[in-house]
């Protein structure tokens, strides 16, 4: 059942046009990026090749590339998030999986894995390109990796709260525009506290994909993003429950 | 059709439900049986629709017990559904699907197992006249088409309980009465429970009526019943050289003599005594020429009306002297 309205979700998000556009516009984005920081890396070889422990290609060119995506998918999930309960509550198709035989729980995680199997659609390209640099040289694959894994679960944590961002509310737009306040709103916690053991750095998903970034996978980071999605996920169908009994 | 001794596959028990502190739902409790169609009939705002959500698991009940094929709505809610199908006042579509795909997702999501559900798309889209649209996008379809497939999604996985709530809405006279008769064929072997405000909807489908107001259950009976209920006794008379009222009123047995015009009338009198041979008679003696004598006959509408009144007054607090 979950594999069905997962499935269902990515169909609904391929069938429109806004979102094979909206993917256009990334991958531009990202590959004009990826060649730009290609080429600074290509400028800076003569000189790199001077020094004792100078840093290789991947931390040079997909370090900055994963940084630049999490930044931008902070901007990019919620207009993807909106849709999933706020535009149907909206359009009143919800009515349909309320009284259909599923538990708020198959519901939730449904629309859940449909976003996420779609983000990983549009973040495929990413190591794909970082991959064809395979061709000319030798690539740090556990650098890749753990950059790879971070940016997954980063995801999972903006894709959970803006599922249930999107539970609170009927209009779409408030949906994406509340996700948004609250991811930047983290970010701003996380880079405006100037001490280096404030706390406020702690409740932001961004700071803790710092360490993944730099090829540091540390158990406290993965526990944070699991708890953090777990959480979301737990209060959206808390949230639906809830729908029933206030009505 | 209707058998007092056929399986009852929806029991409602004193359901109450409330928004904040306003009462909506008060103390309903509802039956229904195999082979049967309910109608519920209501004002706007008498509480019909959640009346629905609440038998569809939309809502829950702030009290009261929903049995759906004799499981518990609220502690089986999986199981239960699985018995039911919903078309709720704004059809269920995702516009971006083509109707085959979204009829496909409907019965799969419904527990469906895919080689039954090829059989049950085509009979479903045949029954709905839904055959010449199947590759369509839904959100390109006209009011009608979408209320057909919303009317398709309720029934593809042929569910022993089927809510439906106003479902001639937005369709044009012919759609109706193929909608109509495909509902009638539905209650033959299923439960139908629809809500509408078109008391001809009533006449035409329904075993059974329960009139809803204010969050109530005021009335139930069968359609056929109802109309009974509230039949008045009297007739229509029409006489070209009419006496004056008074001659009228006086003679035995009528209670109410009402003048429509100059030479028709409305006289009531108690179901008991007729008098419509004096009347005959007396018009002979005196020559009142009459021209026509026709019973009164009510229309379920009247019989709505009514009731829907009569509760009104009692549901009235009494303020002392009239105004």
């Amino acid at each position: 059942m979950i594999r069905l309205l997962a499935l269902r979700e990515l169909r609904s998000l391929f069938s429109m046009p806004s979102t094979w556009f909206m993917l256009s516009i990334l991958q531009f984005i990202f590959t004009w990026f990826f060649l730009n920081t290609l080429q600074t890396f290509l400028d800076l070889q003569p000189q790199l090749a001077q020094l004792a422990n100078a840093p290789g290609v991947t931390s040079m060119v997909a370090n900055p590339l994963f940084n630049m995506a999490a930044l931008l998918l902070m901007m990019l999930v919620p207009m993807f998030t909106m849709r999933l309960i706020a535009e149907e509550r909206r359009n009143q198709s919800f009515v349909l999986l309320l009284s259909a035989p599923l538990s708020t729980g198959q519901i939730v995680l449904g629309k859940f894995f449909g976003l996420m199997a779609f983000l990983a659609i549009l973040m495929s390209s990413i190591p794909l390109m970082i991959w064809t640099l395979a061709l000319g040289t030798e690539l740090d694959y556990g650098l890749l990796l753990s950059n790879l894994i971070g940016l997954l679960l980063l995801t999972t944590s903006y894709a959970s709260l803006g599922l249930y961002v999107s539970s609170l509310t009927a209009q779409p737009i408030i949906a994406a525009l509340g996700t948004l306040a609250v991811l930047v709103g983290l970010w701003l916690a996380d880079i405006a506290s100037t001490v280096e053991s404030a706390p406020w750095h702690q409740i932001s998903p961004l700071y803790h994909f710092q360490n993944f970034n730099s090829g540091l996978l540390d158990s406290s980071d993965v526990a944070f993003f699991m708890l953090f999605s777990i959480a979301c996920l737990l209060l959206t169908m808390r949230r639906i429950d809830n729908n029933r009994i206030y009505g | 059709m209707l058998n007092a001794t056929s399986d009852i596959t929806l029991s409602a028990c004193n359901l109450t439900r409330r928004f904040g502190s306003h009462l909506v739902i008060h103390d309903v409790s509802l039956e229904m049986r195999r082979g049967e169609v309910l109608g519920l009939l209501g004002h706007n705002g008498a509480g019909k629709t959640t009346t629905m959500q609440m038998l569809t698991g939309c809502l829950s009940p702030n009290s009261g017990n929903i049995e759906i094929c004799g499981i518990n709505l609220s502690r089986q809610p999986v199981l239960a559904k699985s018995n039911l199908g919903y078309l709720p006042e704004t059809p269920p579509l995702y516009r971006e699907l083509c109707v085959n795909d979204y009829l496909t997702f409907v019965a799969r999501l419904r527990g469906m197992q895919l080689p039954a559900i090829a059989d049950a798309l085509i009979q479903t889209k045949q029954r709905c006249d839904l055959e010449s649209v199947s590759k369509k996008i839904i959100g390109t379809l006209s009011k009608g088409y979408q209320q057909r497939v919303g009317i398709a999604q309720a029934i593809i996985h042929k569910p022993t309980v089927i809510v439906l709530d106003e479902p001639t809405v937005g369709l044009d006279p012919g759609q109706i009465r193929d909608i109509r008769t495909l509902i009638r064929e539905l209650g033959d072997h299923h439960s139908v429970i629809l809500s509408t405000h078109l008391l001809s909807e009533v006449e035409s489908i329904c075993d059974r009526v329960e009139i809803m107001q204010q969050g109530k259950l005021i009335y139930s009976d069968t359609s056929v019943h109802m109309r009974e209920h509230g039949n008045v006794s009297g007739f229509i008379v029409e006489l070209h050289n009419p006496p004056p009222l008074s001659s009228l009123a006086d003679i035995a047995g009528i209670s109410h003599v009402e003048p429509l015009s100059e030479t028709k009338f409305r006289i009531l009198h108690k179901s008991a005594d007729n008098p419509k041979s004096t009347l005959l008679t007396l018009a002979e003696q005196y020559n009142w020429q009459l021209e026509q004598l026709t019973p009164l006959q009510a229309t379920l509408e009247d019989v709505y009306v009514r009731i829907t009144s009569a509760e009104n007054e009692i549901g009235k607090p009494s303020t002392g002297a009239p105004v």
